[in-house]
């Protein structure tokens, strides 16, 4: 916060003027941990899209070389990178398929799950009265309602893919952001300068898209980014129930579930999926934090 | 000289739920306001928290439409203006806040929140409206390369000069002023006050200025309207009131100013307790629950607006106070 007094030139002024003509993307990338999180990003997207290209073996394949004499996994190295699981099929290759699946839902189902919270919420907040009323409530009955108890029955009643997986997790996780985004929406609405859009006679449409929504960005982009790590877990757990999506297809989620009974002789199969969710959630956060700072103007010339 | 606004028997009442089984109450926030401004002139409303002055800002510039009463800008029937008219009466009237880091969208570039009116209730060109933006910001003291800055940039005295620049991009004949030094240091405060002035003597302005202070009121206003509890107390020409206040509640108002002048500082009158419950205000006279000189004659009569010595006064003893 730089308080000037007199008319002088800000210096400081200056070149944050010449910054904001240079493109987000520009300055995100000057940012090392910024740079970082995309190219985990990447390599995952990469990971994901070239499966069949690189994967060393079928990710369903139950490679006889692959259980040790006595049956058991065999830990990484050798012919097989990251091990194998106790069917003896090549870990790298299920992580490389099941981030298929996990991006997809992280992406996908929360990118649902953030849209229709951030509408929820801002409509109640802005538009308050009736309309408001019936949202909120609505949302905290949501919210009342046990997740994986709906999450349970919405699968049950839908036969289990990777698609109703999906939106179930979108309709589990929307209401948090709805009932953030809503405080924050009517707190922006009680704001002078929402007041002063009004007496200059801007109506509901211009100050809801170009006033309160710019001002949301932040939240929903934490949400969006925090959100990820979540219902890749929640799609790990809806598989462990065996309502998620369905074996032999991997995700990470369910390769963690499948094998965590043999943690201690095993580490790995359960060590090295949960570092890539790991990597994946935090990847997201460093990008989604990095745009937050950038999207906000009175944080500039601070990078 | 003509009136641009005219406002009678102006009033604004809001229905206060006091919980699901009681009835509702009603607020009487404004209640018969009378006035009229003058391009030029300003007119100063003063009065403390919750006397209503807010509220009578807010229905002038048309941001609450009054409950009842007439109130006419240019001729035109503000309160219950039709599309077209309620498009030119925006215009007309506009509005300075009070705090001038809340008032200014702080995502914004003084450039855009200036041109922003423009955009809405003009059909001028990008360059135009650019142009327009970078000569009012030399016409309130800032520089027109401050039109690509960020608000956080400026400090608060600068804020208010951006917010009485968007003010005017409409070339309003009103400006409705919302107790718009009062978050200022001190030493802004008279600086601020001067443009408001200079710009009034320019662009012939009418104010409604609302204030508490009444040294910023005796330093800009020509007229002064004295509320309490929605109601006008007391209404006149500027020097007759500071001269000789007739009210008991504008005396203890005037009283409590400080001042530098040992011989003024001598008449204190205290007011005693808070401001009652505007659900439920007291019988008869409104100030007769504070005021020192009050009689049966107060609970039981309300006091009418007179003409007393050159001034409007709601006190039954207007005569005697001096």
């Amino acid at each position: 916060m730089s308080l000037v007094t007199a008319p002088e030139p800000l210096p400081r002024g200056e070149t944050s003027a010449a910054t904001g003509s240079r493109s987000a993307l520009a300055r995100l990338v000057r940012r090392p941990l910024a740079v970082f999180g995309l190219l985990v990003i990447a390599i995952i997207i990469a990971g994901a899209v070239l499966a069949p290209w690189i994967a060393p073996y079928s990710p369903d394949e139950q490679i006889f070389e692959g259980l040790t004499l006595e049956g058991a996994p065999m830990p990484p190295g050798g012919a097989f990178l990251l091990g194998t699981d106790l069917l003896g099929r090549d870990l790298f290759s299920r992580l490389l398929y099941g981030a298929r699946t996990s991006l997809i839902i992280g992406i996908v189902a929360n990118g649902i799950a953030v849209t229709i919270g951030a509408l929820v919420g801002v409509t109640a907040g802005f538009f308050r009265g009736w309309v408001g009323t019936v949202l909120m409530r609505f949302t905290d009955l949501m919210m009342a309602f046990p997740a994986l108890l709906l999450a349970i029955v919405l699968a049950a009643l839908f036969r289990p893919s990777l698609w109703i997986v999906a939106l179930v997790i979108a309709m589990v996780n929307w209401v948090q952001v709805a009932r953030v985004v809503y405080t924050e929406t009517r707190s922006l609405t009680e704001r002078e300068f929402i007041e002063a859009e009004r007496s200059i006679g801007a109506g509901s449409a211009r100050i809801l898209f170009r006033h309160i929504l710019p001002h949301l960005v932040p939240t929903i982009v934490v949400w969006a980014t925090l959100g990820i790590a979540t219902t890749v877990l929640l799609e790990a757990t809806l598989s462990y129930l065996g309502i998620g999506v369905q074996p032999p297809t991997p995700s990470w989620g369910n390769i963690i579930f499948e094998n965590q009974t043999y943690f201690t002789s095993a580490p790995w199969l359960v060590f090295v999926p949960g570092v890539a969710i790991i990597l994946l959630a935090l990847a997201f956060n460093l990008v989604g934090d990095a745009l937050r700072d950038i999207l906000d103007p009175t944080q500039k010339g601070r990078d | 000289m003509s009136e641009i606004l005219v406002a009678e028997e102006l009033a604004r009442h809001y229905s206060v739920g006091q919980g699901t089984f009681r009835a509702k109450a009603t607020l009487r926030a404004v209640d018969g306001v009378g006035f009229s401004l003058q391009p030029g002139k300003t007119l100063a409303v003063v009065g403390e928290s919750g006397s209503g002055k807010s509220t009578l800002g807010r229905m002038i510039t048309l941001i609450e439409p009054p409950t009842s009463g007439r109130l006419s800008v240019e001729g035109i029937d503000a309160a219950r203006p039709s599309r077209s008219q309620w498009k030119q009466l925006r215009r007309a009237v506009q509005m300075i806040f009070q705090d001038p880091y809340g008032s200014l969208n702080p995502r914004k570039k003084i450039g855009s929140i200036l041109e922003e009116s423009l955009i809405i209730n003009t059909d001028m060109s990008a360059a135009e409206r650019a142009e327009k933006a970078r000569e009012m910001l030399r016409k309130v003291g800032l520089r027109p390369e401050h039109y690509s800055r960020y608000p956080h940039m400026f400090s608060g005295g600068q804020r208010q000069r951006i917010a009485i620049a968007r003010a005017l991009m409409l070339n309003p004949k009103i400006l409705v002023a919302d107790e718009p030094v009062s978050a200022l240091d001190v030493s802004v405060q008279a600086q601020v006050l001067n443009l408001m002035m200079d710009l009034q003597d320019e662009f012939n302005l009418a104010y409604l200025f609302i204030s508490h202070d009444l040294s910023v009121v005796r330093h800009i206003a020509d007229e002064v309207l004295v509320l309490y509890l929605g109601r006008t107390v007391e209404q006149g020409p500027k020097t007759t009131i500071y001269a000789r206040p007739r009210h008991p509640y504008t005396r203890a108002l005037l009283a409590s100013t400080p001042s530098v002048d040992p011989a003024h500082r001598a008449q204190r009158i205290a007011v005693k307790g808070e401001l009652p419950s505007p659900l439920s205000p007291p019988s008869g006279c409104v100030f007769r629950s504070r005021c020192p000189h009050a009689t049966d004659r107060c609970r039981d009569e309300r006091p009418e607006l007179r003409e007393v010595d050159g001034r409007r006064v709601a006190c039954h003893y207007a005569e005697s106070m001096a």
